[in-house]
């Protein structure tokens, strides 16, 4: 079995690893780094459970290999949150419920700040579209679309003032 | 789900990749965006003994309108085809980048992939078809152009040679008079086409149908071009009775399975509607643009 070494940035921080050809970036981030936070839901391509960012764009993770990506930036779930301080976007998916069972969560978080680096103010038929290759089995997608609009609204208003995690408003 | 092994190399130029594939002809393969390749890896009903990563290979991937043609090259994204302001020009190619997969699939998946992987149902060989576009192909002697409707012999089968690389599409600048349009049917955002029909018009001053271009994904081993359907369509004028007649002649030319997507019948119904569809929009766009 023949080894490559690779070289990643995730999340900002410089990584290393020797791996084989044939293993997938998903792994590579779940079993070799330990960020469980990107979810393997398919496994065809699919579902979009695995979505990250490489080199800023959108990818299923589960259909790349970590050899393509040496040398590049990644950006996973993880990186999202500044400390205790939740990205826009995880506060808006808590506050407008666009979730039950959160396994889908990480890659539609993931796909939506794509989305919104591409058009920072969507409208309905965008983000739809937009997440159109991220499914989520639970929610119907009203509240997701409903978390990405606030998180577009926030983000459109410069609101970076910080949100605390646990404030969340009921109802 | 594991990929078999294999070798994987990144050459820094096409002159070297072409090498490899001379060196290690028939075992190995090109790799793009790997949208098409990694799910068959996964299911191992690929496994090339080497993968050659095209990545670092720069200038293959340019959108340019020459004196004679638009030419795309074989890295170009879905994406930068669907965003590209020249492509704006070209309604046909404009539909079927917008329409492929997914955004994630469309932000990494390459139309030279697209092409040279040829699924029976993935959409832009049904665009190369109706539009005459030419595909280069590159080996280490020089360069070949094999016409659209000469390179999609069979089901992932193309005329490209395992030593050759597929480094550009080209395809006819859109004169006055024409117009396209690509229409669809599939299940659910993001799956292969149910049935795809890609659909090219030109109209003389007097209104008449000069160029007729059909081609068909979805409903057949390989992709087809109807050309049945194009000679129905020649030396008329436009209207719901010669697009329901081309339609039926479309239709009559496919050879659809029955499978989770629809019977035979279905199939062939759809073919039918989707080249009224296609026709419709194509002929507006013509008209727009006379």
């Amino acid at each position: 079995m023949t080894t490559q070494h690779i070289s990643v940035t995730v999340n900002g921080e410089a990584r290393e690893a020797d791996v084989e050809p044939r293993l997938l970036l998903v792994h590579l981030l779940r079993d070799v780094f330990g960020l469980t936070g990107t979810h393997i839901g398919c496994d065809t391509s699919n579902c979009g459970a695995c979505t990250v960012h490489l080199n800023g764009e959108s990818a299923k993770s589960c259909t790349v290999l970590a050899v393509q990506a040496d040398g590049a930036q990644i950006k996973t779930i993880e990186g999202m949150a500044d400390g205790a301080t939740l990205h826009p976007l995880q506060q808006a998916f808590w506050d407008q419920h666009g979730l039950q069972c959160g396994f889908c969560t990480p890659g539609m978080i993931m796909q939506a700040a794509w989305l919104l680096d591409q058009n920072p103010s969507p409208n309905e038929h965008e983000i739809r579209e937009g997440i159109s290759g991220n499914l989520c089995r639970c929610t119907g997608y009203v509240n997701i679309v409903k978390a990405i609009q606030q998180a577009s609204g926030q983000l459109q208003a410069g609101e970076s003032a910080p949100v605390e995690a646990a404030a969340t408003t009921a109802g | 789900m594991i990929p078999a092994q294999f070798d994987y190399v990144r050459p820094a130029n096409l002159e070297e990749a072409l090498k490899i594939l001379t060196e290690r002809e028939g075992e190995a393969k090109l790799l793009a965006g790997g949208y098409s390749l990694i799910p068959l890896l996964k299911l191992r009903l690929a496994a090339p003994g080497l993968l050659v990563d095209m990545r670092d290979i720069g200038g293959m991937d340019g959108i340019v309108e020459t004196d004679d043609d638009l030419r795309i090259g074989a890295k170009a994204t879905h994406r930068q085809i669907h965003e590209s302001a020249t492509i704006a020009r070209y309604p046909l190619l404009h539909d079927v980048a917008g329409g492929i997969g997914d955004p994630q699939v469309r932000n990494w998946g390459t139309i030279g992939g697209s092409v040279a992987h040829a699924d029976p149902a993935s959409d832009w060989p049904a665009a190369l078809l109706a539009a005459n576009a030419k595909i280069v192909c590159r080996g280490q002697s020089g360069e070949r152009v094999v016409a659209a409707r000469d390179f999609f012999l069979d089901t992932f089968t193309t005329a490209i040679e395992p030593t050759e690389v597929l480094t550009e599409i080209r395809f006819n600048r859109r004169p006055r008079g024409q117009g396209g349009a690509y229409t669809k049917l599939e299940r659910r955002a993001g799956d292969f086409a149910t049935a795809g029909l890609a659909a090219i018009i030109r109209l003389d001053d007097g209104g008449t149908i000069m160029f007729a271009g059909i081609g068909v994904t979805g409903v057949s081993p390989s992709p087809y071009a109807a050309t049945d359907a194009e000679a129905a369509l020649m030396g008329k004028r436009p209207s719901e009775e010669v697009f329901r007649a081309a339609g039926v002649a479309a239709a009559a030319m496919s050879d659809p399975a029955s499978d989770t997507r629809g019977p035979v019948d279905y199939k062939r119904a759809m073919v039918a509607e989707l080249t009224l569809r296609s026709l419709r929009t194509a002929t507006e766009r013509a008209l727009a643009n006379s």
